[in-house]
């Protein structure tokens, strides 16, 4: 293993292990509430690795919606993450099997963005620099995950700090997140319309499939854009 | 001490993951995809995130409804923490002086 590589990539991952460790820590805060031990908030972040559908999946859990659509909604908010592996194929071909195993599990969307960004530009995308751009925001995302954990458990009450009023308002962070791609504000009002009314009508937490197909429905329904966006446009600032 | 149920059904969203990470590289990495699919996978994050939090946003409280409007501004301006920041305390003093 090069180690002036691995080195260089853990200086790329710093800032991005920066500015994600708060919402670990969110996370975390947040899991406790929703009804987690710390173990298991901590063993969620070492295993599912991926910010966004973390939250859609304690707040879901949280909220007593049956696992497997607390799961299939976990897959859903993951999706994207398959044009990522098809996208950056091309630049760790060269990986062997045992790598390219840890490589897609540490693909978040900042590690999908950097490969990306530095497989253009024709720099070489070696093991050891990814692997140090993965670990140095990885291991923190866990380690952040634990202080929000207990740091939830002794505040007891979320809402007297008001924390309970952070998780809508996360998500909602993240969907404008996304707002750059394609069509992005007619699909997500018709989500949110479907959903409120999904709620209404049906209940919860079918209001969550209803949204959400009402949504993708709409985005395959719409005409493609006419000009196709280069590599994938907005990359979201979760871990 | 972990209870089982939370145990599987952290495992199944790990796997799920872990196959959406490696799925593209196994089944896509030599194929086009039309732009079509390409609007469909990138757009279902946001479908989903927004479901889940849509109906908290119609309490009718106007203490929440006057935050979620701030905030929106605010995301559509500043990065995701300033955000949270902003949410947070438009929240917080709304609620306080409005009520909530």
């Amino acid at each position: 293993m090069r180690k002036d590589e691995f080195w260089e990539g853990v200086r790329g991952g710093f800032p991005i292990m920066l500015a994600a460790s708060p919402f670990g820590a969110l996370f975390g805060a947040l899991a406790v509430d929703n009804g987690f031990t710390i173990g298991d908030a901590v063993f969620m972040s070492a295993a599912v690795y991926a910010g966004a559908s973390q939250m859609v999946g304690i707040e879901l859990f949280g909220n007593h919606v049956q696992p497997w659509l607390v799961v299939l909604s976990v897959f859903a908010v993951n999706f994207r993450h398959v044009l990522y592996s098809a996208s950056i194929a091309k630049h760790v071909r060269h990986f062997t099997f045992v790598q390219k195993f840890f490589a897609f599990f540490l693909l978040v969307d900042p590690q999908y963005a950097e490969t990306e960004k530095r497989g253009e530009r024709g720099l070489p995308v070696t093991f050891p620099w990814y692997l140090g751009f993965g670990l140095v925001i990885y291991f923190p995302w866990i380690f952040n995950t634990l202080l929000g954990a207990i740091f939830g458990q002794l505040v007891g009450d979320p809402k007297a700090i008001g924390l309970d009023v952070l998780l809508p308002i996360y998500f909602l962070g993240l969907v404008m997140g996304f707002r750059k791609r394609d069509r992005f504000l007619p699909i997500v009002a018709v989500s949110a319309v479907a959903s409120v009314a999904g709620m209404h009508f049906v209940g919860s937490p079918w209001h969550v499939s209803i949204g959400a197909l009402a949504g993708i429905l709409l985005a395959a329904c719409l005409p493609p854009a006419e000009t196709v966006a280069a590599p994938p446009v907005a990359i979201e600032k979760e871990a | 001490m972990i209870d089982p149920l939370y145990l599987t059904a952290i495992i199944l969203m790990a796997t799920v993951t872990y196959l959406t990470r490696i799925g593209g590289y196994l089944f896509l990495r030599n194929r086009t995809l039309s732009p079509r699919l390409r609007t469909v996978m990138e757009s279902a994050p946001g479908c989903v995130l927004i479901t889940v939090i849509a109906p908290d946003f119609v309490s009718g409280r106007p203490a929440d409804l006057l935050a979620l409007f701030i905030t929106l501004m605010a995301a559509t301006r500043l990065p995701i923490l300033p955000t949270v920041l902003v949410a947070i305390a438009s929240a917080g003093v709304l609620r306080h002086v409005l009520g909530g």
